[in-house]
């Protein structure tokens, strides 16, 4: 959350609940969001590190609210974040993992793994669907992020597909 | 546990029709080989217990060459099957000739597939119409249900176009206008968005789960996990086998107290 609070703050002076209802907007539903109190301690600790600086504003008949804006270091913390190409997904995989060591354990069927896995993939599936659905159409960002989604589930499920039809050879050579 | 619903019995000692359940399809030990071009037999479908409940949506799902057409296409007797028995609607339908499989169809059955197999040369509300009066509607019947459907799939005005002027996504809808006109008990769609661009596809998806509220039963087959999740029980198909057999959403499906798939679950706890 850290960058991204710091590039909403590029594009202009915010305070914590404003960079909050910013990200939900932008977001939509599917993605999971920060509360108000994360926001405010990630805030204070960007501060502390020199990123951006904030400033008390006074209200009349609330308490104060404070103001961040991004100093040159976050500036070029951002810029540097930009510029790095994003980590590709996962190379660990837990279900993996089951699938490697379950077999000599007595304790679970590879192909039992995969149909559970199958259903849970499935259902996720069927969760983001109905997201995609009733989120707001206009909502661009919000559709492509849950699209996104259902592409890696996509990907998900023909993999498992492969786990199986490699399983299925084995068991034929047995 | 793939296994408890793998061998889970298809069928009653009544033949296939359980009292209980208001099966629409129920097929016992399918099996069809496909012969390849220099003539070596490949077991497309090996041995499938299917039953298929009034009102349910069905994926079936697996990979490519796994048999999910051709169970499909036995359902809906464009093939015969080598061996194994299918009952539709109550009625044993394997042993039908190609002829009489037409004029089942025509009754019972609308199918939707993936390049859509309108008539290129008539109009979209021709293409509607024919099976309607082939069913024996009357003119004013069939222009009447017509009108319905295509105002229903947002085809409106678009009455006498070919269906070479329209989009992928509008010549589907026309299909499935057409699978609907005689208020087929079965809609069985192959692969229905698989020609289609992601908007096409929401959109297809949007009017089978619209038809499925409605009381349509549907199976559908498709190698696209986004199709499949539409619907509310998934069959992975793979080598000609059943090998899982899913509800999701949580539903349990109706008229079932043991076996299948809501007694898979339970036992999976």
């Amino acid at each position: 959350m850290r960058l991204s609070l710091l590039a909403l703050l590029a594009r202009g002076p915010a305070h914590g609940y404003e960079l909050k209802q910013a990200l939900e907007k932008l977001l939509g539903a599917a993605y999971p969001q920060p509360n108000i109190g994360q926001v405010y301690v990630t805030l204070g600790r960007l501060e502390k590190a020199g990123l951006i600086e904030g400033e008390d504003i006074a209200q009349s008949s609330r308490p104060n609210k404070r103001t961040y804006q991004l100093t040159d270091a976050g500036r070029e913390a951002v810029a540097a974040w930009f510029d790095e190409p994003t980590e590709e997904p996962r190379v660990r995989d837990e279900f993996f993992m089951k699938l490697a060591v379950a077999p000599g354990t007595g304790m679970a069927d590879q192909v039992d793994l995969i149909n559970k896995q199958r259903r849970h993939y499935l259902n996720a599936m069927r969760d983001l669907s109905k997201l995609s659905a009733a989120e707001d159409r206009d909502n661009r960002v919000a559709q492509l992020l849950v699209e996104g989604a259902m592409l890696h589930l996509q990907a998900d499920l023909d993999w498992l597909e492969r786990c199986q039809e490699e399983l299925e050879q084995l068991e034929e050579l047995e | 546990m793939s296994r408890k619903a793998r061998e889970a019995p298809a069928a009653d000692d009544a033949g296939g029709i359980s009292a209980a359940a208001d099966l629409v399809v129920s097929a016992e030990g399918l099996v069809k080989t496909h012969r390849t071009e220099s003539g070596t037999p490949v077991k497309a479908v090996q041995g499938v217990d299917l039953q298929i409940e009034r009102g349910e949506f069905v994926a079936i799902t697996g990979p490519s060459g796994a048999g999910k057409s051709t169970l499909l296409h036995l359902l809906g007797g464009l093939h015969k099957p080598d061996s194994g028995r299918i009952w539709l609607e109550g009625e044993r339908v394997d042993t039908y000739s190609e002829a009489r499989w037409a004029v089942l169809r025509r009754r019972h059955v609308g199918i939707v597939f993936q390049f859509f197999n309108l008539i290129s040369h008539l109009t979209v509300a021709d293409n509607v119409e024919l099976p309607a009066l082939l069913a024996g509607s009357s003119p004013r019947q069939a222009r009447a249900r017509r009108a319905e459907l295509l105002a229903d799939l947002g085809l409106e005005g678009k009455d006498n176009s070919t269906p070479g002027e329209l989009s992928g996504g509008e010549q589907q809808r026309v299909a499935l206008a057409r699978a609907l006109v005689n208020h087929s008990s079965l809609l069985l769609a192959d692969e229905p968005a698989g020609s289609l661009d992601s908007k096409g596809t929401r959109e297809v998806l949007r009017l089978l789960s619209r038809y499925h509220q409605r009381g349509q039963t549907i199976v559908l087959v498709t190698h696209d996990a986004r199709v499949a999740s539409a619907a509310d029980r998934v069959i992975s198909l793979f080598d000609g086998r059943i090998v899982d057999d899913a509800a999701l959403g949580g539903g349990t499906r109706p008229g079932r107290s043991k076996g299948g798939v809501s007694g898979t679950l339970e036992l999976k706890g």
